[in-house]
């Protein structure tokens, strides 16, 4: 019998790796254009829906921006916490608890002026996401508790909690019944960065946390405990690296990133807190990470990427009438060609008898 | 291959050939669930179709489904800097969102959906969805043998609570001995958690279930155990052609077209619609697998309450401590879409 199999290439070429992923990219820009063509669709209008308006309009590109903006930040944590091979899958929910903590400072200081609201709302949104990020790395460490269960289970938890939250003890008891806090004042409102934008002070942040990301994890003691404790934890430990300690920070800092988008989203975004403040950034920020190859800088081409795709696939909606359905295809489309591309550039396919 | 690039260069040059009939009226609608739950989407999106049906080559509709209410007000403005010059914003999540766009576009013109805030270019609209409960409550309240009817409720909120009260009253006027159970799905749309609340009404005994979700999902849980259940939103006959009783349908059509045309003829402006059975924005399905005499009552009711001559919350109406509720003839329109307590006789404590 014939088995298809995957062998590993011995060295890959520096060009291979950059000429794949655009070759990638090319494939699935074919695939969608014959589904596009089948359906009866103008290309010139799917072009301009996907690639010209979201980079030449003002408008469309500051969404693109902010739309990555959550994704970047939380994915830098992430890459801590994978290059460590530590597994956060619940960054979700410390974004969760990052929007409840700072949106809590905001719900107490309703009706109060002051410049120091703002940065307390970020201050709590941080400190929400590291703490709640340290649970799963402090049941790890105490009882071995796998951090990928835990940390996942912890999602549930932090939505239920704050659902309880804006439908009980926090709901604006103007709405009648419904599930929302006050509207932040103008005080707790992280606005436009200059009059009639829309990019706000969260987009900065984020740029921040690419660049310590790169410093830390390229050139601190620190980013290479991180790698060591990965790809070869007894010589990290032999090397004086504590293991715990470093599950403890990677943990720390993926939360406090989480949390700190969380409130981000919640002040810049939605003004107010809701029963569900998340579209899965969470989750999608995983995909983020490795696409960008647990590297900073990547993971923030990845989240623009990714970005366009999600506004793209709304403007598509109205211009070319495709179904949400068919818009969320090509997105799966075009990541499994990327991965595919990235498989095929480290293993060789082989027919063995 | 070679005839897909010959296609895509044709494709190319029809879609650079100037667009004709700029005049048209762009109208646009955002959706909370895929136009395929087959319930408040769904209906939301017949209305759409409706208006391209009616008013043909004077408007062009578009619409973008699966919008998070969280997330909605870049959608919204997506459609109102694309042209379109009335929106319609179908949940009431987009509440916020869609003030925040209109004051940024003020030549444009916004509908919201079920809720509470207008401005100078927002109306809002929603239908007495409480009549129709208040006659499926009546059937529920025949057919029940064990007395105890499932209510699968999406939210706590006004609209959600007022069709719990109506439908109870309902039930009541007919059996004094029914009682009522209440699950919270806390979705509005989401087959697997609406089935699994119905599952759990029907596991404590209730043996007619109903629905203020959007999915057919607890009607086909009860049609999978034989009991009875209720369609919501659309005719969902055909999801449990033997079990169904009856649909409440939401018809947004005629106000679809009504505004969209108010809009072409230069006469729109801002209010706060709340029409039923009377104006055909509530409809019921046929009424089947029941008892010709329970049928009967029902379609005595139903006309009652389309000729004004009844009222599901006429007063007396009793909240749960007792007390008669604040009341002349019947409860105003403001008082159903403000709803906040349960009446008397529900065992159940309303989520605060």
């Amino acid at each position: 019998m014939m088995v298809l199999s995957l062998v590993p290439r011995q060295g890959v070429s520096r060009v291979r790796e950059i000429v794949t992923p655009l070759v990638a990219f090319v494939v699935a820009l074919v695939i969608a254009a014959l589904v596009l063509l089948a359906m009866g669709k103008s290309l010139k209008t799917a072009a301009d829906v996907y690639v010209v308006e979201p980079l030449t309009t003002a408008w469309s590109l500051q969404e693109v921006i902010l739309k990555a903006t959550p994704l970047t930040l939380i994915a830098i944590g992430l890459i801590f916490a994978v290059r460590a091979n530590r597994w956060n899958i619940g960054a979700e929910g410390q974004y969760v608890v990052g929007g409840m903590f700072g949106g809590w400072v905001a719900i107490a200081a309703h009706g109060m002026e002051g410049v120091w609201i703002l940065p307390a709302m970020l201050i709590a949104g941080m400190a929400g996401g590291l703490v709640y990020g340290l649970i799963p790395a402090a049941l790890r460490n105490r009882f071995g508790i796998s951090e990928i269960l835990s940390s996942l289970m912890l999602v549930y938890v932090a939505e239920l909690a704050l659902d309880y939250l804006v439908r009980g003890p926090w709901r604006d008891r103007t709405a009648f019944n419904f599930p929302k806090s006050v509207n932040f004042d103008a005080a707790a409102t992280l606005g436009p960065l200059w009059e009639g934008g829309k990019l706000h002070g969260g987009v900065l942040l984020a740029l921040l946390a690419v660049l310590g990301a790169v410093v830390l994890l390229g050139r601190s003691r620190f980013g290479f405990a991180v790698s060591a404790t990965g790809e070869a934890p007894r010589a990290a430990n032999f090397a004086g690296f504590n293991d715990h300690r470093l599950t403890l920070a990677v943990f720390a800092i993926s939360g406090a990133l989480a949390g700190l988008a969380g409130i981000i989203e919640v002040s810049a975004n939605m003004g107010q807190l809701q029963p569900s403040i998340s579209q899965g950034y969470g989750f999608t920020a995983i995909i983020v990470a490795f696409l960008g190859r647990l590297n900073p800088v990547g993971a923030l081409v990845s989240a623009l990427v990714l970005a366009i795709l999600l506004i793209g696939s709304e403007t598509a909606q109205i211009m070319l009438k495709l179904p949400f359905d068919m818009t969320r295809a090509f997105m799966g489309l075009l990541l499994l060609c990327i991965l595919a591309g990235e498989a095929l550039t480290r293993y060789k396919v082989r027919w063995n008898a | 291959m070679l005839k897909y690039l010959l296609g895509a260069a044709a494709a190319v040059a029809l879609s650079v050939a100037p667009a004709a009939a700029q005049q048209k009226l762009k109208v646009g609608f955002i959706y909370v669930g895929p136009v395929g739950d087959f319930g408040w989407s769904y209906q939301h999106d017949q209305g759409r179709i409706a208006i391209e049906k009616a008013l043909g080559a004077q408007v062009e509709t578009s619409y973008i489904e699966n919008v998070p209410e969280a997330d909605s007000a870049r959608s919204i403005e997506q459609l109102a800097r694309t042209g379109h010059k009335l929106i319609f914003t179908t949940s009431f999540g987009y509440m916020e969102p869609t003030l925040a766009v209109a004051k940024k576009y003020p030549d444009v013109k916004f509908e919201h959906a079920t809720g509470f805030k207008r401005d100078k270019n927002v109306a809002t609209y929603s239908a007495k969805f409480h009549e129709g409960r208040y006659i499926i409550g009546q059937i529920a309240g025949k057919m029940t043998k064990s007395n105890t009817i499932g209510y699968v409720g999406a939210f706590p909120i006004p609209e959600v609570v007022a069709g719990i009260n109506a439908f109870f009253l309902g039930a009541k006027s007919v059996n004094p001995n029914v009682k009522i159970k209440i699950v919270w799905a806390n979705t509005w749309f989401d087959p697997g958690k609406e089935g699994d609340a119905a599952k759990a009404l029907l596991d404590q005994g209730a043996d007619v279930i109903t629905q203020h979700t959007d999915s057919p999902a607890p009607l086909q849980q009860a049609a999978a155990r034989g009991k009875f259940a209720f369609g919501q939103a659309s005719d969902m006959s055909k999801f449990a052609p033997n079990n169904i009783l009856t649909s409440i349908i939401d018809n947004w059509s005629p106000y679809y077209i009504e505004r969209t045309k108010a809009v072409l003829e230069g006469k729109w402006a801002s209010q706060d619609s709340f029409e039923g059975l009377a104006k055909g924005e509530v409809k019921m399905g046929p009424y089947v697998n029941m008892p010709p005499e329970v049928k009967a009552m029902a379609e005595a009711t139903e006309k009652a309450i389309a000729s004004g001559a009844l009222n599901p919350f006429k007063c007396p109406i009793v909240n749960q401590d007792g007390k008669e509720v604040e009341c002349k003839d019947a409860l105003t329109d403001a008082q159903v879409t403000s709803m906040n307590f349960y009446v008397q006789g529900i065992d159940d404590k309303l989520p605060k």
